[in-house]
């Protein structure tokens, strides 16, 4: 499904993010990336979305060539792919509910469409209650299931979770990783970023460690080494 | 269409939620108008007194004691003809020696003098206007050339005052052109940087969404979503700002309209009320394109991600 060929990121002599990097996820995987910070994982997700664009190296989505992407076609892209953050990036102007409207306007669905999903959705990450609620209204926990929302409303074929559990609680990670696995369960691949050892200890499923730039194992089943 | 309503409503609810940055930009898009307002206010001031300066000046010519009717007539005519001329009056002999008396009526040796004369010593002349004061030269060249139509007039001619007038008519005339080019350098300068701030108030009120841009971005909202609202924001200050100047300005003129009217030879009140509409046109059509054209620019540059 997603295709990293000898990718590199330059950014200035001394500042090398990415130092080629091959790398295949296929459908339906979840595939933990873990690692120190400034390791190059997010470099390498964003790669994904176009967010950022490689020096050297060629990254594919199934057929299309990532960087190469024009911006109409970048969005028909990002439409197909979830992301969670570390910060949330929820729109601080928007409720709850219009938080997850506008991803479901962004890909042009009907109001009554919109109208139905929304509700069943923040019933699904238990926030039926906080509906209405503005961002900052919300603790860090809730904001960021509130993102989960967001990003699998549209059922994408892909969810990109960059350090989603960066900054929470050993409750609330908890949650949030069971709420990845369900969704990887019901068959959408998700991509996980994260340097917290108990996450990838619990999840068991395949994890790629970097450090440096560098891709240095690829366990089919890891446990986290570093 | 779906699309145009969501992102209409998205204005409208982004406007109310940005709160004091709103009314911040609505401020500020408020002054430039006033700018504009009292630039066309000025310029309609400048008009009507330099129009006013324009009217006390003419050229007339005197004929000599006893030159035929017909004669003067039939230049009166080829006067009229002319495309710089605006009005010539005609004053006939008995007419000048009337107004002269009524002038002189309380000098009584003048009135005597010319008692004892018994003929009538005053010719006829024609008072000249023309279009534009820069036109009266090519007036005063015209009597002086041996074209057929003032062909035979030379002999009847006395003098044409225009010599006398030249030095007054050519340096008002320097004025005039001189106050319209400096009006409108002023307006020019004025308006570019009313502009300029404006721009960047709404700029600074992008900025503050930068993230939010970002985020609409990634999750997969079209250039046209993202930006439509912050232009639908831009139309609203500019509506809201226009009614607000608008309002403003009545018991602004009224004030001056009392108090002023003299010393401008023009009544503001009565001028921005009769011209009401054309100066709403204006200033709406100004701040509705100013909001609109300044978020497309500012939105464009956290778009381009």
């Amino acid at each position: 499904m997603i295709y990293f060929n000898n990718v590199s990121k330059i950014y200035g002599k001394d500042s090398v993010a990415l130092n080629d990097v091959t790398l295949t996820i296929t459908t339906g995987e979840f595939v933990s990336i873990v690692g120190h910070s400034g390791a190059g994982k997010t470099t390498l997700v964003k790669m994904i979305l176009a967010d950022e664009v490689p020096t050297n190296g060629t990254v594919f989505f199934e057929s299309i060539n990532v960087p190469k992407l024009k911006n109409k076609d970048l969005t028909k892209l990002r439409r197909r792919i979830g992301v969670v953050f570390q910060d949330f990036k929820l729109l601080p102007n928007k409720t709850a509910y219009e938080n997850i409207a506008f991803a479901m306007e962004a890909v042009g669905k009907t109001n009554e469409e919109i109208e139905s999903d929304v509700p069943h959705v923040l019933e699904l990450v238990d926030l039926r209650s906080k509906m209405f609620h503005f961002p900052n209204q919300m603790s860090g926990g809730e904001q960021q299931r509130l993102a989960i929302a967001r990003a699998i409303i549209n059922q994408p074929e892909l969810i990109i979770a960059d350090e989603p559990t960066g900054n929470l609680d050993a409750v609330n990670t908890y949650e949030i990783v069971q709420i990845l696995k369900k969704i990887n369960d019901l068959g959408t691949t998700v991509i996980l970023t994260t340097h917290n050892r108990g996450v990838i200890d619990s999840i068991g499923k395949r994890v790629v460690t970097m450090e440096k730039g560098k891709i240095i194992r690829d366990d089919k089943s890891g446990k986290y080494v570093i | 269409m779906t699309e145009l309503k969501r992102i209409i409503k998205a204005g409208f609810v982004n406007f109310t939620r940005s709160g004091i940055i709103s009314w911040a930009a609505v401020l500020v898009v408020t002054i430039t108008l006033t700018v504009i307002t009292t630039i066309i206010l000025l310029n309609a001031v400048l008009h009507s007194s330099l129009n006013q300066i324009k009217d006390k000046v003419d050229v007339t010519i005197y004929f000599t004691v006893g030159a035929p009717e017909n004669k003067i007539l039939s230049l009166k005519e080829s006067l009229q003809n002319l495309p710089e001329v605006q009005q010539v009056s005609y004053v006939s002999a008995e007419e000048a020696l009337k107004l002269f008396r009524d002038r002189h009526q309380n000098d009584y040796p003048t009135i005597q003098a010319l008692d004892e004369i018994k003929d009538n010593p005053l010719g006829a002349y024609l008072n000249v206007k023309a279009k534009e004061v820069s036109q009266y030269e090519s007036i005063a060249n015209f009597l002086k050339s041996d074209n057929a139509l003032v062909l035979g007039s030379a002999s009847i001619i006395d003098k044409v005052n225009y010599n006398q007038n030249k030095t007054v008519i050519d340096r008002l005339n320097n004025i005039i052109s001189g106050a319209q080019k400096l009006g409108f350098l002023i307006t020019l300068i004025l308006v570019i940087i009313s502009i300029v701030i404006t721009f960047n108030t709404i700029r600074l009120a992008i900025y503050i969404s930068r993230e939010e841009i970002g985020v609409m971005r990634l999750v997969g909202a079209s250039k046209m979503r993202v930006r439509g609202p912050f232009m639908v924001e831009g139309a609203i200050y500019g509506v809201i700002a226009t009614i607000v100047t608008l309002i403003l300005f009545f018991p602004a003129t009224i004030y001056l309209g009392k108090t002023m009217t003299n010393f401008l030879g023009l009544n503001i009140y009565d001028y921005y009320v009769s011209n009401l509409f054309q100066i709403s046109v204006i200033v709406l059509l100004s701040g509705v394109l100013l909001g609109i054209f300044s978020s497309f620019i500012a939105a464009r540059k956290y778009l381009n991600k």
